[in-house]
């Protein structure tokens, strides 16, 4: 008996190299302006997810909410491993807050079926917020185990991790099922495989109709994927009046550029005379010793 | 009186000790209340707290809806979720405030969830506003307000369409300011409504590990940007905050990067500081940086580029390479004193 594991993976925005026009006039992101990256921590849950899967035996199913695009971090759990990659796009999905986005991932994950765990990032570097994992598990009212820096045991019923909290950690054991969120701490993702990647490079996506075909899952564990699922509003019995924009109480009111208040500010000459005079004001003034 | 003008603050309560950030939560939420016209109002989970209870109306509050339970003593998700829903379904305050601790990120999603009200995390303000949806104007609603992507930009988020509004606050983001006449705090005991199938997780050993650096007390931090990431700058800006008896900070992506540890990171998803010195070596200043320094009380900026946005906000700017400036300073300083 194998385990099913499902993770949760964001395309976003690389906000370590955020230019400029970063925001559009109503408030929400300009993705277009911007590189995508695979959102690193969602990188180390796939990593755990496949690390367990090699202890137990089982699968490892993928999936991402986000513009077709998204695909391409499909792709990539591919490249490293996963078994099935699933995309959930569409355009009533856009604008969504974490509450919305939950929601959607929520009602994928009951079309996918049973599992035993679910994996997240702990956050995603676009918003930071941490909320996403935590509110999949309460709309599926299952146990979660936050912050997780190690996976210290896993057997067939149950799993014990290390959680990282502010003075120190704990070791906290949970039955299945349950949603754990990844920290950067718990592992060092594997790279792509070089095989896969030219396995998977060129394989398209297959718009779903209605007709899901319930027994995929069920299908053999080594099953060769040649199309990337791509589910819509319908596919998975979604309420599109929870669903993106409509879905999310957080409303952006405004946005401000930041102005900096000037402050009288000082320049001081890079040179001897200049930094010695600093440093013995800084003296007189008692503010250093 | 109306419910809907009560604040409610989540106490986080580690090994008996309040966290820092619930205090200054209630006094954010004292500021607040008073020009709502209403309440302080706290919510405390765990198991014999009684007596600390009561010092909670130093900071403003007034309520306390307090649940005992052994089973409580220390955290797990399900259950406090749980019981903090059922404690807002009864009492419908208006706002609620987590702590952005790893108790709040993981119990504040979870009631957002259930209650399917809004949630912001990290706020560096809270205010209180208004706010119209088509024909609909909201008043007297919260204004959660956090730096948004990228840095240049601040967000103001509303969520007047469902109740209540919830945020989290960062540790040191608001002021601990005790209130002048300590209020007189009602303690309403909540029964645990939870049966056995909500303790879904079991905590089998917490270790406890002093945090090495303690930026939050440091009266002087001297901090590394990706501008004095490498070996030879980070080890001058290492030297500095020993020779000045400080501590040494960074920037975020100096955390990415591996090259220091998160105990060291400053700024909006980092630490808030309040030092009277504050050395910021190589760093660009973004919004999220400054969130977590810009009250200290001398800002000094050494930055390789005259329009780095730090010196519209340090005290003193110095144009120049890392490596150079930090050797004059230490040549400096060592001579001097
Ligand atoms: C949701 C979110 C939360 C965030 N939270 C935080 C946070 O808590 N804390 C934080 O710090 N950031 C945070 N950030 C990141 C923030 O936006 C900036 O990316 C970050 O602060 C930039 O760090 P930096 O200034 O060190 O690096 P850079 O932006 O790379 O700047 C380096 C600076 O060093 C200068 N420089 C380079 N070489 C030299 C040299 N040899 N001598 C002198 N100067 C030199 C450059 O001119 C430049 O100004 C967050 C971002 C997001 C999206
Ligand atoms: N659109 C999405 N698609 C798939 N997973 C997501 C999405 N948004 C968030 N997640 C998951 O939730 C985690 C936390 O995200 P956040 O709450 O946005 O910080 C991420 O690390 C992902 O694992």
């Amino acid at each position: 008996m194998g385990l099913h594991l499902i993770v949760t993976v964001k395309q976003v925005p690389d906000t370590h190299n955020v230019s400029g026009n970063a925001m559009k006039e109503d408030g929400t992101v300009n993705r277009a302006a911007l590189p995508t990256i695979f959102n690193p921590e969602d990188l180390n849950a796939l990593e755990e997810a496949l690390k367990i899967k090699e202890l137990t035996g089982g699968r490892v199913t993928c999936i991402s909410m986000g513009p077709p695009n998204a695909v391409e971090v499909l792709k990539e759990c591919l490249y490293r491993g996963a078994d099935d990659v699933i995309l959930i796009s569409d355009r009533r999905f856009a604008g969504a807050d974490t509450l919305a986005t939950s929601y959607v991932l929520k009602c994928a994950i009951e079309r996918v079926g049973s599992y035993d765990l679910i994996l997240c990032g702990r956050q995603a570097i676009d918003g930071d917020t941490a909320q996403v994992g935590p509110q999949i598990a309460e709309k599926l009212k299952i146990n979660q185990l936050t912050c997780v820096a190690a996976v210290t045991a896993v057997d067939e019923k149950s799993i014990t991790v290390k959680r990282s909290v502010e003075d120190g950690y704990e070791i906290v054991k949970s039955r299945f099922p349950a949603l754990l969120t990844i920290t950067a701490a718990a592992n060092e993702p594997r790279s792509a495989n070089a095989k896969k990647v030219m396995t998977y490079k060129n394989i398209g996506k297959e718009m779903c109709s209605l007709s899901y075909d319930e027994s995929y899952l069920a299908a053999d564990a080594c099953a060769i994927v040649d199309h990337i699922r791509e589910w819509n509003v319908e596919a998975i019995a979604a309420d599109p009046d929870q669903c993106g924009l409509s879905g999310s109480p957080t409303k952006v009111k405004k946005i401000q550029s930041v102005v900096l208040s000037a402050r009288e500010s000082r320049q001081i000459a890079n040179n001897d005379a200049g930094i010695g005079e600093l440093i013995h004001e800084l003296i007189e003034e008692n503010i250093i010793g | 009186m109306d419910s809907k003008k009560n604040i409610l603050v989540f106490i986080e309560a580690r090994n008996r000790k309040f966290a820092e950030v619930s205090l200054e939560l209630l006094c954010a939420a004292d500021r607040l209340a008073r020009e709502l016209g209403g309440r302080v109002e706290a919510v405390a989970l765990g198991y014999n707290l009684e007596d600390e209870l009561k010092t909670l109306g130093r900071y403003g509050c007034e309520r306390v809806y307090y649940t005992s339970d052994a089973r409580l003593a220390h955290f797990t998700s399900v259950p406090y979720a749980k019981m903090v829903v059922r404690i807002i379904e009864k009492y419908q305050p208006g706002i609620v405030l987590f702590g952005a601790t790893t108790m709040g990120r993981d119990v504040a999603p979870r009631v957002a969830s259930a209650l399917k009200c809004g949630l912001t995390a990290d706020c560096t303000d809270l205010k209180i506003g208004e706010h119209q949806i088509k024909d609909t104007l909201y008043q007297n609603i919260l204004m959660q307000i956090r730096p948004a992507f990228g840095g240049n930009i601040i967000a103001t988020i509303v969520s007047p369409e469902s109740v209540p509004s919830m945020a989290t606050v960062r540790e040191g983001v608001m002021k601990l300011s005790p209130v002048e006449t300590e209020k007189n705090v009602e303690i309403l005991p909540e029964p645990c409504s939870l049966d056995e199938h909500d303790f879904l997780s079991e905590v089998l050993e917490v270790i406890r590990e002093e945090k090495k650096v303690n930026l939050k007390a440091a009266q002087i931090i001297v901090s590394a940007g990706m501008g004095a990431s490498d070996p030879e700058s980070l080890a001058l800006t290492k030297e500095l905050a020993r020779i000045l008896g400080g501590e040494l900070g960074c920037s975020r992506p100096v955390v990415d990067s591996g090259i220091l540890d998160k105990d060291h990171q400053v700024g909006q998803t980092g630490i808030t500081v309040r030092p009277n010195l504050y050395i910021a070596c190589g760093i660009s200043g973004q919004i999220q940086h400054r969130a977590g320094m810009a009250e200290a009380k001398r800002i000094i900026a050494i930055n390789k580029d005259p329009q780095a946005p730090i010196f519209a906000l340090a005290h003193y700017g110095i144009v120049g390479e890392v490596k150079d400036v930090l050797g004059k300073m230490i040549k400096a300083y060592k001579t001097k004193a």
